[in-house]
């Protein structure tokens, strides 16, 4: 159960939900759903602290998503220096999730505003690394 | 049975202090000791306060409470990062409040020269949730940002109103010899300035710092003997929020903030407008526009027109960070919420020279650990 591939850098290798990797390598991105409760969780989690249930199952997302808010970073954490500057952004799927993640590069700081529809997708990254990002729709 | 601060002290917060943690620890606490003329011995228990990852030392709890002279009294480490030593006060009035122990000292401190530019660097990146928002280089100045952007958007808040609130900070910051920066800022200088995190440019943001703060608190009976001017804490708040950014649901403000305030104001019996000077945490400029709202010093959305109106300067409707706040202070993690609970005391024992309220009789500490992760608020009565 390998989690050290996601992203740029990772600090988590093991956990319930490193399935979450191999479906990103299948172009798809999950979330998970208690079969308790029914909530849905994205980031995905393999533990749902409403009833205390352990029993999920892996739900995919449309991808289709709206900007709550962004910023873009002129200074980074080590590993991102070579990056900078970059955008990261936090946006509401059409399920109700949220997610966090980097806009595309190829966007540009004065086209966004908050509201604007983007698309999450996966996303290669050299050394067989990989992660997800927003784009423009 | 109420229960009082009787003393507090403080080492000046600079870039480099030059000493190490123990020697840094014992200037606050000499500082509070020495003012109140109480011995080391006199003390019950102990409090030390700091963000562990910034020590070099393992368990800097036993090495400082030795140094200070504290044992064999017991000794017990608190932290939620910025508002570590707000989490010890409120650990403290439990002890005292339960008649565990009298006389409690809550010595915060933080040594962020410690560790090299790039340790420190590392270590911000792993502050945010390290499995879903660190790979994709998450740090502080960025979490704080999007609230900046979000709260732009929802109410109008503009980037001149949160550079005003650091004009503010560096006219005050004039007349405390303690603080790392005190040089008069002007709007212009914030507004050129380069930028950090959108919105946030270098003014918008706090410095890290090497500093210690002391809070000694002791029940009725014992304050009485110890001090003529106790101040009293009157209400005590804690709460905290998600630790990931996509499991929030206020944007605009910090819950966490609201929820401790709300317990705060609640055990005081007192309303938002009672209150006569405030220290909120101000780590970004944005910060303490949220503040203001979330302590209910005026409506949600209306914090840059407080600013604006100049109603947190001294003379205005609440009087806020008049000590220059952490943007000219500057940022010792565990340090800092004992320096701001100073500030208080002296303005309600009268003592706060040059930026003295005139008759403060209620003073208000808001104190935030993360981006809106742990929420802190204590009341405090003369
Ligand atoms: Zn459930």
């Amino acid at each position: 159960m390998s989690f050290d591939k996601f992203g740029k850098m990772s600090y988590v290798s093991e956990t319930k939900v490193a399935d979450f990797v191999k479906y990103l390598e299948e172009g798809k991105i999950m979330a998970t759903r208690c079969i308790r409760c029914g909530k849905l969780y994205f980031p995905p989690r393999a533990d749902c602290p409403d009833d205390l249930s352990v029993d999920m199952t892996w739900q995919e997302l449309s991808g289709r998503c709206k900007l709550l808010t962004y910023t873009t970073a002129h200074f980074a954490p080590v590993g991102f220096k070579d990056d900078l500057p970059y955008t990261l952004a936090l946006a509401q799927c059409e399920e109700g999730v949220k997610v966090f993640a980097l806009f595309s590069k190829d966007l540009n700081e004065n086209e966004i505003h908050i509201g604007m529809d983007l698309r999450l997708t996966p996303l290669p990254l050299p050394n067989g690394r990989i992660t997800y990002e927003l784009k423009k729709v | 049975m109420s229960v009082a601060i009787v003393g507090v002290g403080q080492t000046p917060f600079r870039r480099s202090c030059g000493i190490n943690i123990r020697e840094l620890c014992f200037k606050a606490f000499r500082d509070a000791l020495e003012d109140i003329n109480l011995a080391p011995k006199e003390i019950d228990a102990s409090i030390i306060c700091s963000a562990p990852e910034y020590d070099k030392q393992r368990s800097p709890a036993g090495l400082i409470s030795e140094y200070l002279g504290l044992t064999p009294k017991p000794t017990f480490y608190a932290e939620s990062i910025c508002s570590s030593s707000s989490t010890g006060v409120k650990v403290g009035y439990g002890f005292i409040k339960s008649k565990l122990h009298d006389i409690v000292a809550i010595i915060g401190f933080q040594k962020m020269s410690e560790i090299s530019s790039a340790e420190v660097q590392e270590r911000m990146g792993r502050g945010a949730d390290i499995q879903w928002e660190s790979p994709f280089g998450a740090m502080m100045p960025a979490g704080y940002a999007m609230f900046a952007h979000a709260h732009m958007q929802e109410y109008g808040t503009t980037e001149e109103q949160l550079a005003k609130v650091k004009v503010k900070s560096s006219k005050y910051s004039f007349s405390n010899p303690l603080a790392m920066y005190r040089r008069v800022i002007t709007l212009e200088e914030c507004l050129k300035a380069r930028v950090i995190a959108s919105p946030l440019k270098m003014f918008d943001c706090c410095a890290n710092a090497d500093g210690a703060s002391c809070v000694i608190m002791a029940s009725e009976e014992k304050a009485k003997k110890i001090t003529d001017t106790p101040v009293w804490v009157a209400g005590i708040g804690a709460a905290s929020d998600t630790l990931s950014t996509t499991a929030r649901t206020n944007l605009n403000g910090l819950t966490c903030a609201i929820d401790a305030g709300t317990q705060a104001y609640k055990m005081a019996h007192i309303e938002p407008e009672d209150v006569d000077v405030a220290e909120v945490h101000d780590c970004f400029t944005i910060a303490e526009i949220m503040a203001y709202e979330n302590l209910g010093f005026c409506k949600p959305g209306e914090g840059g027109k407080l600013i604006e109106e100049s109603q947190t300067y001294i003379g205005g409707k609440i009087p806020v960070n008049v000590d220059g706040g952490l943007l000219s202070k500057g940022h010792p993690i565990g340090a800092t919420g004992g320096s701001q609970i100073r500030t208080i005391v002296f303005q309600l024992q009268g003592r706060a020279g040059k930026t003295q309220v005139d008759g403060a009789e209620v003073g208000l500490v808001h104190n935030i650990g993360g981006i809106g992760l742990y929420g802190n608020v204590t009341i405090l009565r003369r």
